[in-house]
């Protein structure tokens, strides 16, 4: 518990490091959201400096950075000067789109990979085995980019998905059902390139832990003893492969923010992905910086929980000592 | 079931093979390439991929493939008919017409066709420019950017790993405290925001520099930590502390005995960074925060398929996705049949 206490702190120093870094770096950046306002020959030079004044941008950096750190404690992340409103209002609005399409693709991705992985991993050496490892190192070959302009394509040339947007025109107007349904056809596609984008790794890995278990002899005992195959893979096999796995998916976890930003972009999901673009290209700090935060405490959360697991799913894991 | 199985056989010369032809293909696209990356022919916007043909409309035979030119279907908008009775041969070690030698540095070109035909063997874009050629010159910047990038950041994770490794104490501590800050951040969030902090608005030839600036700067941290423990294990190795006693200097040590320790995590590091970092450069020129138009990257190339009616209706401009599929598959085939050889266990 002291162990998970002291992570625990760790992660929230790194995430104040970040905060640090991000605000020191933007300082160094040449240029601010005004600064391409200042080029509109139709907006005076007074009304830059106003609103410079009124965004508190006149001030100097500890201050600033204070400001920042009070308006965390309202839970307003700074403010957005392109949407003209507290970043933490936009910012959970998009985070919970992105967590809707990512939390899908992680589920379907899981359900998928662990029988795929353990049917694979028993067929170890044969041409099944041959075939599957060459179809997965032909999909890890295949960068996102390229699965979503793909799932675009099947979109478009299909017809019988949307081809971006999260819901349809007149949502709102539609019954529950029919919202469901709505939702369901359009997370369909990014959640699919998602899911392609992640079964690789995973597939490797479960079929790698397992090849470990199924040459244990406890396995080759209970095999003598005549326990069907299926129960042999799935109720004694798999339980002793788990621990790779569970920091696989923290590893899953921590990147349920992060892992979907090219799709969302390429597929127009309103997530947290073209938020960041856009405020990239509008030099929309405090949003960049709140994108930022937002993706490294899912990453510090997941980490956190992936050893928590691990340490109730093995008692023989010791916390005193130095982690593994 | 459970038998360790005989891993399949590994070569290294098939991809290796493919990499060097491709990176040469690259090297020489002044040469290869038919057409200047920028030529424009606005009058065969979006052509589909030239057919060669061995048998003329007369029934004879040509040892030597020809093509007929493209012309616009009457009545149509963009799309193409070959007009049969004009036949242009293909030609080899062309001479380049002196007023449209452009940057080229070579007067000749490998093959091409006489004006006023073109010959566009992976079809044009929307300004009428030559695929095949900007694949090549695009090759240049997306290959070169990762191939860059790669070695600056496996350059500096020796460096500062060695460092780190062989001193220990308080520089250790810093340097490894800031490889994780540099690891535990999603690569593509850490990516587009160091890019946000710099400027947007830059030349191409800047562009290219910045990315691989960037993306070297944040890439140290894995060769980094990997070698760091290589170093840690290598300077206890007892020839190492016997010439420690024989009065060899730290940076004697480092370089005769120590670092040469460390050149298979390297190597491995490489092949394995470089296709990522590859493909880092075509995302964020994809993104639109790389390399600009008209100089092509794979990534700008590909972005063009984020209009609709491109994606739907002109498949040849899918290419630049089959090559950089291509390319990654070889530079992982590659990585494992180094770690294989040398027998390194990495993750």
């Amino acid at each position: 518990m002291r162990y998970t206490a002291k992570r625990f702190l760790a992660g929230i120093l790194l995430l104040f490091l970040v905060s640090v870094l991000t605000f020191l770096l933007a300082e160094l950046a040449p240029g601010d959201f005004l600064s391409e306002m200042r080029l509109n020959p139709q907006i005076s030079a007074e009304t830059v400096e106003a609103l410079r004044t009124s965004y508190g941008l006149d001030q100097p950096l500890p201050l600033r950075y204070l400001r920042w750190l009070r308006s965390i404690a309202k839970g307003e992340f700074g403010f957005s000067f392109a949407h003209n409103r507290p970043v933490g209002a936009l910012l959970w609005v998009r985070a919970r789109n992105t967590l809707l399409l990512t939390t899908t693709a992680t589920a379907l991705a899981w359900l998928i990979a662990i029988p795929l992985g353990v049917w694979i991993a028993s067929r170890q050496g044969g041409w099944t085995d041959r075939l599957s490892l060459g179809g997965i190192s032909v999909l890890q070959a295949t960068p996102e980019l390229l699965l979503g302009l793909g799932c675009l394509l099947l979109a478009a040339r299909s017809g019988l998905f949307p081809t971006g947007g999260m819901v349809s025109l007149g949502f709102a107007e539609l019954g529950f059902a029919a919202k469901l349904r709505d939702l369901a056809v359009h997370l369909a596609l990014p959640a699919a390139a998602l899911v392609l984008g992640s079964l690789p790794i995973l597939l490797r890995h479960v079929r790698s832990a397992l090849v470990e278990v199924l040459d244990a002899p406890f396995v080759r005992v209970a095999r003598g003893h005549g326990i069907p195959r299926r129960r042999l893979l799935f109720r004694y096999a798999l339980p002793a492969a788990v621990n790779p796995l569970i920091s696989l998916l923290g590893f899953s976890i921590a990147t349920l923010v992060s892992g979907s930003l090219l799709i969302e972009i390429i597929m127009s999901w309103p997530g947290l992905g073209p938020l960041l673009l856009e405020a990239i290209l509008a030099r929309d700090l405090h949003v960049v910086i709140g994108c930022i935060l937002l993706s490294g405490f899912f990453l510090v959360a997941g980490n956190l929980l992936a050893d928590v697991l691990l340490y109730l799913a093995d008692p023989r894991i010791q916390t005193s000592g130095t982690p593994r | 079931m459970a038998r360790k199985s005989q891993s399949p056989r590994v070569r290294l010369w098939p991809p290796a093979v493919v990499l060097a032809v491709v990176y040469a293909l690259a090297i020489g696209a002044d040469f290869v390439a038919p057409y200047d990356y920028f030529a424009q022919n606005r009058s065969l916007p979006f052509a589909p991929p030239a057919r060669l043909h061995f048998v003329d409309p007369a029934g004879n035979w040509h040892l030597i493939p020809f093509i007929h030119p493209l012309v616009e279907r009457p009545g149509s908008y963009g799309e193409y008919v070959e007009d049969r009775s004009r036949i242009y041969p293909l030609r080899f070690f062309l001479e380049v017409p002196s007023g449209q030698r452009g940057f080229q540095r070579w007067n000749r070109r490998l093959f091409g066709v006489d004006e006023p035909a073109r010959l566009c063997l992976l079809g044009t874009d929307g300004y009428g420019r030559d695929q095949l050629s900007r694949l090549l010159y695009g090759a240049r910047i997306s290959l070169f950017a990762g191939l860059l990038a790669g070695g600056l950041a496996v350059a500096l994770g020796l460096a500062l790993g060695a460092v780190a490794g062989y001193y220990g104490g308080w520089i250790d501590e810093l340097l490894m405290r800031g490889a994780e800050l540099c690891m535990t951040l999603p690569w593509l969030y850490l990516l587009l925001a160091v890019r946000a902090f710099l400027p947007l608005h830059i030349t191409p030839v800047e562009a290219f520099l910045l990315l691989i600036a960037i993306i070297g700067l944040i890439g140290w941290a894995r060769p980094a930590r990997l070698i760091r423990g290589v170093v840690l294990s290598a300077k206890e190795r007892d020839f190492v502390r016997a010439a420690r006693g024989f009065g060899g200097g730290d940076l004697y040590l480092l370089r005769r005995h120590v670092l040469p320790q460390t050149f298979a995590v390297a190597l491995t590091q490489i092949a394995l960074l470089v296709p990522q970092y590859t493909l880092a450069e075509v995302t964020l020129s994809f993104l639109g925060l790389g390399v600009a138009e008209p100089v092509p990257s794979w990534g700008n190339m590909l972005a063009t398929l984020q209009q609709y009616h491109v994606m739907v209706s002109y498949w040849w401009m899918f290419f630049p996705a089959v090559a950089l599929i291509g390319v990654i598959l070889s530079y992982h085939h590659l990585a494992t049949v180094v770690q294989k050889r040398l027998g390194v266990v990495t993750l």
